[in-house]
Order: C-alpha cells, then structure tokens, then sequence
C-alpha cells in the first residue's frame, strides 16, 4: 500500500505545541514535549481541515505529508 | 513614564489620510531614514510614525537610536521565512547586534539563556524545558490558575472600586503562576517584579546591570537552598532530575531562572493590561464576548495579534543572504516589527479592525521558528482565564478615568500599559 500520511519529526520538533492545539484530535505530545501523531492517525491527510492548518503552524516546519 | 496618549483614539480604518495612502508611491519613492522603534500614540496601534514602514512592506531600512541602520521586516511571509532561518542569529553577547535603546548598548554583554542562543547549543536548553511547557501540562494547571485569578478577584471585590488594575490584578495572576511553576517564592514578588521592570526598562545601563546582579544573587542563593532543601517547581525539577548530558550547572540554572521569571509574568501582565484597555475601548466587540457570541479562547487570539506586545525582534545576519529582490549582507541588524507584520493585509483583511470572526490563527505574537515561545500556551491558558474571569465577575467594569489620561510604556521594550485605573 503506498499513500501519504501526516508525520512529525521529532528532530525538528521545539515543543510549541501549536499542532497539538490546532488539530488535537490528531496531535499531542508525549512526556518530553514533543509533538507526534496520535495512535490510528497516521493515515490523516492533508484532506482532514485542521491538518494543513497545523502544518503551517508549525514553527519548524516539523509536520508533514510524507509518502509511506 | 511615557508621555499619555496624545492623539485621538479612532479605528485607523476611518482615518482619510490612512485610506489615501498610495502604496506604489510609497514604494517606488527613496525612504528618508525612520526611526526603530518609537513610542505608541494609541497604547493598541502601531506608531504613526510607522507609516512609511507599512507602505514599503514586507521590508525597509530603519534607524536604531545610535544613528545605525539596520533592517526592518514587515511583512507576514517574509518574517516567517527569516524568523526560521538559521543565518539570523540571535546571541545578544556578538557586538554587532542590534539594540533598541541606549541602556542595552552598554551593559555589560552576559548570556541569556534560550532566546540569546543559537542552535544546536539553544535546541538542548530548550529541550530540557519543553516537558513542564506542553499543551497538556499547562491544561492541569489550569484549575490552579483559576484558583489564582478567583482569589484576586474577591479581593479586588472586598476593596470595592476604584482599583488600579496592574498591581490588583495584571502582573500578580502570571507573577503568582510563574512562581509556582518555577518554585520561587512568591512572598518575595515585590523584589523581583522591580528588578526585572528596572531590567527591562532601565533608565540607564547601570540600572539594567544592577537589576540583572541583583535578580541572579538572589536566583542563584535560591537554587543552592533548593539543593539541600527540594521543593516543587520546575526549577527543583532541573536540578534533581538526572540529564543524559550530566546535572545542569549552577550558572545555566540561574539564567534559565531569569529569563522564565521575567518572560513569565511580564508578558502576559502586559496582555492582560492592555487587552482590558482594549476592550473597554471596543464597545461592540466587548458586548459581542459578553453576549457568548465568541469565546474567551478567540478573543485571545485575536489580542495577540491585534496588540503584538513583544514589538521589534532582533537577529543579526551572520551570512549574507537574498531576500526579497535585495541582500542583506553579513554583519547587518534586522529587526521585526510584529505589530506591522500582524497587520500584513495579505493575510489578515482588516488587519486594522479587531475582528472576532477572522482566524487570527496564524500571527507573529509569539514569533516564529525555533526560538517562537517556550511558554505561549501558558500565556494562553492564563489569558483565557484570566480575562473571562475578569468581565464576568466585574460586567460594569469600565475605565475609572477618561483613555488619554492613563499612561502606557515606551516604545523600546514590552507594550502595555503602566496602569489602568478602573471602576464597576
């Protein structure tokens, strides 16, 4: 199967939190801080309405569409 | 004290000579020199003076109080570009970074933690942090804010009117949850509340040095008592909890302590000023909040855009770099000017107009890139409560002297007002 799906890099990631208030039924942060994508929405795309709000909130560019 | 309001408080979007303005004029004509930053006329609009800034978006040559010209970004897509590129640095002890006033040219150039350095050394301070700062941990502090914020209320509501709402209400709710996220006392809040306003606004430099001497004697004396006596606080927290990296040293502990206590009640008692001014000059949009017809959470939002307290970003170019049809060469100051930038009208239509049904999402209040703030949804938090506290517990609240006649600061540090007199 190959699609796209919303990722987040932890690299990247500086814990503003911005997609986990954006789009929280999607986002949250695990107990360092960092942003990740909840259980069972890794397959989220661009489509959902708030996801793309989130990427662009994003102050590092840490969340993404990325092929699987 | 800055001077008082001296001009007329109308929406912009009414003023002719606002209206006239031919942008491809302003543009295309050479741009005598303005100065960076200035005095606010209107506590909650961008100077006048700026003008020439805003017709030249996104970016224009201004001039920093020592004759040096440096840049200044004003649009909304280009200040997000530069606000995430690492060629802008931001280590305040380089000597070609750019200063806003006289009294930070000649302190003494000392650290400070996460916002005067870069990566990678800024991402590993900043990572330490993160944890006590995320969107779930400032939710369970949320009952304790309202705790905080019912408290002074009553006893706003026992003195009765009138009341100066800065000391009774703005700076102690950040100031109380600052020090019980951080574990500093707040019996001593007096001390440092005078600090770091003789920190951040002077007069002099030897006021600034003093201020800074002063809240890292009495912050460090405080971290070594925590040594042996632990308390509860994210200051506690840093110096017991085990770093891969090994124990955080005694210096680095005391300028994350500065640097959180003073971003941590300052700001957010500045938001909290001058949104409540803000409103209070807003009839209909005060009425709208009022009626439910927004939430608390929107009208926050739209604040921090409309009011883009932290005014004026500095970086310095440590490469030259294109942008924007032009170079910024290697060695120049740039500066951002977040109240043009949240007024880019590209990106929010009316930027002039504090409007409760736009998504005002996606402004610069809180900066961008790696170094956007570690505690915005503190800010968040504490202004969502903080203010729906406020109008509903006080729905007469009104100002207790006429707008002109009450003092906000000077246009080189944080926005907001220096008190605010109000009655209900």
């Amino acid at each position: 199967m190959s699609g796209v799906g919303i990722q987040v890099d932890k690299e990247r990631c500086v814990g503003a939190g911005m997609c986990a208030l954006t789009a929280p039924d999607v986002f949250t942060q695990d107990d360092d801080g960092l942003s990740e994508v909840l259980p069972g929405r890794a397959e989220t795309t661009g489509g959902h309405p708030l996801v793309a709000e989130a990427m662009r909130a994003c102050p590092v560019g840490a969340v993404a569409l990325a092929a699987d | 004290m800055t001077e008082p309001m001296t001009e007329p408080m109308t929406e912009p979007m009414t003023d002719p000579a606002r209206q006239d303005l031919d942008p491809i004029a302003h543009a295309t004509a050479p741009t005598p020199a303005t100065p960076f930053p200035q005095d606010r006329g209107c506590p909650y609009h961008p100077p006048a003076g700026y003008e020439p800034l805003r017709a030249a978006r996104p970016l224009s040559r201004v001039t920093l109080f020592d004759g040096r010209s440096v840049w200044a970004v004003t649009g909304h897509a280009l200040a997000r570009r530069l606000l995430a590129d690492p060629r802008l640095s931001t280590d305040r002890t380089h000597p070609d970074f750019p200063v806003p006033a006289e009294r930070f040219a000649n302190v003494e150039q000392r650290r400070v933690a996460l916002l005067g350095v870069d990566d990678p050394e800024h991402n590993v301070q900043r990572r330490m942090l993160i944890p006590s700062f995320s969107v779930k941990r400032i939710g369970a502090l949320r009952p304790r804010i309202q705790e905080t914020v019912d408290r002074l209320l009553d006893a706003m509501e026992r003195q009765g009117p009138p009341a100066e709402l800065v000391s009774a209400y703005a700076l102690p709710v950040p100031s109380m949850v600052i020090c019980a996220l951080l574990g500093v006392p707040y019996a001593d809040h007096e001390f440092f509340e005078e600090c770091s306003q003789r920190l951040l606004r002077g007069p002099g430099a030897a006021d600034v040095n003093r201020a800074r001497d002063e809240l890292e004697e009495y912050l460090g004396a405080l971290i070594d008592r925590k040594r042996t006596e632990p308390g509860e606080g994210l200051l506690d927290e840093l110096i017991h909890r085990d770093h891969p990296d090994g124990p955080v040293d005694r210096e680095e502990l005391i300028s994350f302590a500065v640097i959180l206590l003073i971003a941590g009640h300052e700001t957010t008692a500045n938001m909290i000023s001058l949104g409540t001014f803000t409103l209070l000059r807003h009839p209909e949009q005060l009425a709208a909040l009022r009626a439910g017809e927004t939430t608390t959470a929107v009208v926050v939002e739209e604040l921090l855009r409309f009011l883009s307290i932290a005014e004026g970003l500095q970086r310095l170019a440590t490469e030259d770099m294109e942008v924007a049809g032009t170079t910024i060469r290697k060695g120049e100051g740039v500066v951002f000017s977040t109240s043009l930038i949240n007024r880019d009208a590209d990106v929010f239509p009316r930027a002039e107009t504090l409007d409760w049904d736009r998504p005002a999402r996606h402004h610069l209040a809180f900066g961008f890139g790696v170094h956007q703030c570690l505690g915005q949804n503190l800010a968040r938090a504490e202004l969502d409560i903080a203010m729906r506290s406020l109008f509903e517990r006080l729905p007469n609240l009104r100002l207790a002297v006429p707008a002109q006649e009450i003092p906000h600061k000077p246009g080189d540090t944080i926005q907001g007002m220096l008190e605010l007199p109000v009655a209900w």
